[in-house]
């Protein structure tokens, strides 16, 4: 794995492939600095907490360094030149996550509540499968062009798994939206988020055949390409799916995900800026129309335009059936009192916002302990997660893969968007859960696959083009390229 | 705990957070591979020389910061005194362009994968070549270009080493060997 096995034995350009080395041990020193740093956390947490390092300390800091240890050697062994910077980057949020986590853990307000439940511990073992799948991922996906076969495979089981939370008796109505499914005996799972990842393979491959057509017949109007009428079909399928999810699911986050992906992703294959207006305008319209007639959404909508309204709300009595939540404005202050270097590890008061302090509003406890400074940094390890799968994409020699690359942190990178601006209070807010660092099995699972799929496709992307091998036919037909 | 190690170890994880991120984009820099482009200078920099030549420098040192993976298998020791170090752009749309030589091959064209695009109507996409000879000359060679290429005055037909400070002329752009 040394970076000498590609240097170019040419001599008339100097331009051109500069050998990509493995990288692989940059991502093993990353990785050391990403397990330390979740350790430290942990040690602070305790050490402000009870005066004590935690005893648990040795048995988190040993099963994160396990998990990836794993996922590094799988990476080693099954996609060697795969960019060294996607594993560390998800290691150190799963790390902070499982941090917050245990550090909400111990709040004595938080354990008061009738539905409370350890959950450092299941989010490990989630955070276990999670590395698990992202193995298995590894070693089962060779080759990312594979899912292109299976394009409307995965259109339909998209839609299953998103009309899965519909079917009575399975779907879960989880204060107001119903995007929980119950497994007897497993607990509750929320499809949408692997439905996001089926859904990109389903885009790549379905953009991939028909860009040409979306991207040439078009007639230009005012600066704009306008795209045919009949061409305009797949987007409005996509849209009038989208809004079914906003009608029936009554979930804003996950349709404007798949929507927002759509858009990104027919963008990116076509070139032309006219889809991001009409997807814009679009989802202005659907958001709107349906907002004005769905309970649960304008809920939603008030709880963010006016969240203090709705905090004395929540302390009083009310009888217009409507469920009253202070947790927006709780992570608001969560937030503000954080200031600029935050309060420390645990010696804010984010418990406060109780219910899906440790899953959805998960970021406030970071803007709160870590401040400004902490919210910055997680929110630049995102960016970096999602450069680095555009930086796949734009190396992946096969639109298919460019695609998937593109659709996937596209993807990622919206639903980051979507959870901290609900949180901050910048877009009403939604169901989901910030990747990797929310306590909840699906968020895990779905988001591990998902680097795993960044991780075959930028190996592919990376690796280099493999010297011509010698073979008896070569020497019977003769194939006399110019230069 | 005190408050005083508590507020240390507030800011030192941060620190050490931040420090992550930073190492993280420094990985990204030293990562960027794939076809390495010759920053030009934009036509709104040609307009302001006094910074074009600070730009100038700074992509020089960029340059030399970062050699070719070529360097060493042609040239080596071998050049002499007068050995030429750059290569300058003096007229055109790329005025103020230089690159290091260092024995690397240096292809002209409006190719987006040549060493110096040329943004030039009479350039070729694939223009001209500039190489390093086993005598240690540099020699310019025409690469069946649609409008020639001219060293002075006159049209090149075979390949031809270049003297220092003599003007190669590719459509309006013209380029130098410097010292």
């Amino acid at each position: 794995m040394s970076s000498s096995t590609n240097s170019p034995t040419h001599h008339t350009s100097t331009i051109g492939a500069i050998g990509a080395p493995s990288r692989r041990n940059t991502e093993l020193a990353l990785l050391v600095f990403a397990v330390a740093i979740p350790v430290f956390a942990y040690a602070n947490v305790g050490l402000a907490i009870s005066d004590q390092v935690p005893s648990g300390l040795l048995s988190y800091g040993l099963g994160l360094g396990l998990l990836a240890g794993v996922a590094h050697l799988a990476v080693r062994k099954f996609a060697p030149y795969a960019d060294p910077l996607l594993l560390p980057l998800a290691t150190l949020l799963n790390g902070l996550g499982l941090v917050v986590i245990w550090r909400l853990d111990q709040s004595k307000l938080l354990q008061s509540l009738p539905n409370f439940v350890t959950a450092a511990p299941r989010q490990l073992l989630y955070t276990a499968l999670g590395i698990a799948l992202f193995v298995v991922v590894l070693i089962f996906l060779k080759d990312h062009r594979v899912l292109q076969r299976y394009t409307y495979i995965s259109m339909f089981s998209a839609l299953v798994l998103l009309i899965l939370p519909l079917v009575p008796g399975l779907g879960a109505n989880i204060y107001g939206a119903k995007i929980w499914i119950n497994i007897p005996g497993l607990g509750s799972l929320q499809p949408g988020e692997f439905a996001k990842i089926v859904l990109a393979v389903f885009f790549a491959g379905y953009l991939m055949v028909k860009r040409d057509a979306l991207a040439l017949a078009s007639r230009r109007f005012m600066g704009l390409y306008l795209p045919r009428g009949r061409d305009l079909g797949p987007i409005l399928v996509v849209w009038a799916i989208s809004i079914l999810i906003l009608v029936f699911e009554t979930d804003l986050g996950t349709s404007l995900l798949f929507f927002g992906m759509f858009v990104i992703m027919l963008y990116v294959a076509t070139e032309r800026t006219s889809w991001i207006v009409f997807g814009l305008l679009m989802s202005a319209a659907g958001a709107v129309g349906v907002a004005s007639f769905e309970p649960h959404i304008q809920t939603r909508v008030q709880a963010w335009l006016n969240p203090m309204r709705e905090y004395e709300l929540s302390r009083q009595i009310t009888h217009d059936g409507i469920l009253h939540s202070d947790q927006l404005q709780q992570a608001l202050w969560a937030f503000g009192s954080g200031g600029t270097l935050g309060s420390g590890w645990g010696q804010g008061h984010s418990d406060l916002i109780r219910f899906a302090a440790n899953s959805d509003f998960v970021l406030a406890t970071f803007g709160e302990e870590l401040g400004l400074a902490g919210i910055m940094a997680i929110l630049l390890i995102y960016g970096l997660i999602v450069e680095r799968g555009v930086r796949t994409a734009l190396a992946a020699r096969d639109p298919f893969g460019k695609l998937l690359a593109i659709g996937l942190s596209g993807a990622f990178a919206l639903q980051v968007f979507v959870v901290a601006g609900g949180v901050m209070g910048l877009i009403p807010l939604t169901g989901m859960t910030m990747p990797f660092l929310a306590y909840g099995g699906s968020s895990v699972l779905a988001n591990w696959a998902l680097i795993g799929i960044l991780i075959r496709i930028s190996d592919t992307a990376r690796r280099p083009a493999p010297a011509p091998v010698s073979s008896p036919d070569a020497e019977m037909t003769q194939v006399v390229r110019p230069s | 705990m005190s408050e005083l190690t508590l507020t240390v170890m507030r800011l030192g994880f941060l620190a050490v957070l931040w420090l992550f991120v930073i190492v993280a984009v420094q990985v990204i820099r030293s990562d960027l591979f794939g076809t390495r482009v010759t920053q030009r200078g934009s036509r709104r920099e040609a307009a302001r020389p006094q910074q074009s030549g600070r730009q100038q420098t700074r992509q020089q040192a960029r340059q030399q910061a970062a050699p070719p993976p070529q360097r060493g298998q042609q040239g080596g020791g071998r050049r002499g005194r007068n050995a030429p170090t750059k290569l300058v752009v003096t007229e055109g749309t790329l005025t103020g362009t230089t690159v290091a030589l260092q024995g690397q091959t240096i292809t002209l064209g409006r190719a987006h994968d040549s060493t110096i695009v040329l943004d030039d109507d009479y350039a070729s996409s694939r223009h001209a070549r500039i190489y390093l000879d086993q005598s240690g000359q540099w020699i310019i060679e025409d690469l069946g270009s649609t409008n020639g290429t001219y060293l002075d005055r006159s049209r090149l037909t075979t390949p031809t080493p270049i003297p220092l400070d003599k003007p190669i002329r590719i459509g309006k752009t013209a380029i130098e060997l410097r010292k």
